[in-house]
């Protein structure tokens, strides 16, 4: 099977571990993946305005960049570039008014978006076209013992026309951890906002944030949160240090891409995990649970 | 005691009010204050006016109060209240278009101001976090 493939920015530097288990996973579910040529920066959000237009044309263009290749739909596994792509399609699909202006916005493209390009994430794709069951007959290190927390963040589930699963309680993660043999846990705050953007102007709001939501995995008894978006990743991952001072008992926990836990259970090479990259270490309780 | 809010019918029919219904595409009268939004929002602890607030405020025309507000730079669009809304209100859209009408005007009140943040703080972050936080609170 081959499938088109649509990175995003942050996947070639900080989540680049993101990117290189996202090729190396799907690799051993002989999936062949073909990155698009020339893709842009989506533009990490959609904008809410109902007049504002322009930023649609970065996402629109990346559309178009899999239209001249002949794909008819898309993957990415990065929960923002996912969000924004798949809302600005909706967008110009919903509108022949919208779309003609996008086109006259991106006249210097050879082709004309046509609204026929479909946004896939890659749980929706593992979950609807390889099959969980064809997941977990391809594993070859099983992550036993391994207890997960399932982190989604708001990009996968809302609003609720970009959600490929229930927006209160989504359980496709769960049932990928599953099919590798881990083990998930009760997760209340698997939906709750890690504070994105504000890592920026108001770090303090994303270390309350973090306390929060990493402290809920750890009084589910999780060993590390799994995530689906380099932004939540950065944040739970790098502010676990401010919410141990905001809240002595707080315990550190690591932060994997779910691509990285399906990396191991199927018995890709340990260099494209990168665990280096991360700030917590998930060395220990890798090794620990026997899948250093 | 708090200042008195001062309310008068000149103030539903301003500018304001007929300027953030556009930007949102939102009826702002639809919403009868349930409260359901600020009570799942996960920035509310971080807000001095509360989602239905800024809602209530939008209804009632106080663009003074709701422009200097701090609340309308601390939502991040999680579109939790969106999905929750018994009445389908799209409040992370009004928001943005209180935002806009901030940003849109030639004074540049940027919220954000990269030259105010270490080079060593700027370096540490993702890309992602960057652009997205340029989108949200620059003009």
């Amino acid at each position: 099977m081959k499938l088109s493939y649509y990175p995003g920015c942050t996947m070639k530097n900080a989540a680049r571990n993101f990117d290189e288990t996202t090729v190396s996973s799907l690799a051993r579910l002989d999936v062949e993946v073909k990155e698009l040529d020339r893709w842009n920066c989506c533009g990490t959000v959609h904008g809410l305005a109902s007049d504002d237009l322009i930023h649609l044309a970065a996402p629109v263009s990346n559309l178009i960049r899999a239209r001249e290749e002949d794909a008819s739909e898309f993957m990415t596994s990065c929960a923002m570039c996912y969000n924004t792509l798949k809302r600005a399609n909706q967008r110009v699909r919903a509108s022949k008014e919208t779309l003609s202006t996008l086109n006259d916005f991106l006249s210097l493209e050879e082709t004309n978006y046509q609204g026929d390009v479909e946004v896939r994430h890659l749980l929706e794709f593992l979950r609807d076209r390889v099959g969980f069951d064809r997941v977990a007959a391809r594993v070859v290190k099983p992550l036993t013992g391994l207890k997960v927390a399932c982190y989604y963040g708001c990009m996968l589930v809302r609003p609720t026309e970009v959600a490929f699963d229930d927006s209160e309680n989504p359980r496709v993660m769960e049932n990928l951890a599953t099919a590798l043999g881990a083990t998930p846990v009760p997760f209340p705050a698997k939906t709750e906002c890690c504070g994105a953007y504000h890592v920026v102007d108001r770090p303090d709001i994303v270390a309350r944030r973090t306390e929060r939501i990493v402290g809920s995995a750890h009084d589910h008894q999780a060993d590390l949160v799994l995530v689906s978006c380099p932004l939540c990743a950065h944040n739970l991952d790098h502010r676990q240090a401010d919410a141990k001072r905001l809240n002595p008992d707080f315990h550190h926990l690591p932060v994997l891409y779910f691509t990285q836990a399906m990396a191991i259970a199927l018995g890709c090479a340990d260099a494209a995990l990168d665990l280096d990259l991360h700030h917590i270490a998930p060395q220990p309780v890798l090794a620990d649970r026997g899948l250093g | 005691m708090s200042a008195p809010i001062r309310l008068s019918s000149a103030r539903l029919s301003r500018p304001f009010v007929a300027q953030v219904e556009r930007i949102s595409g939102q009826k702002l009268l639809a919403c009868y204050q349930c409260g359901k939004c600020s009570a799942g929002c996960p920035m509310a602890a971080h807000m001095d006016i509360l989602p239905n607030q800024i809602i209530r405020l939008a209804q009632l025309g106080m663009s003074e109060k709701l422009q200097a507000c701090d609340a309308i730079w601390t939502c991040v669009s999680c579109m939790t209240c969106n999905s929750r809304c018994p009445k389908n209100v799209k409040i992370a859209e009004v928001i943005e278009a209180i935002r806009e009408t901030v940003l849109r005007t030639n004074q540049r009140q940027d919220r954000l101001k990269l030259g105010d943040i270490p080079r060593e703080t700027l370096a540490a972050l993702p890309p992602i976090a960057l652009i997205s936080s340029l989108r949200k609170l620059s003009s």
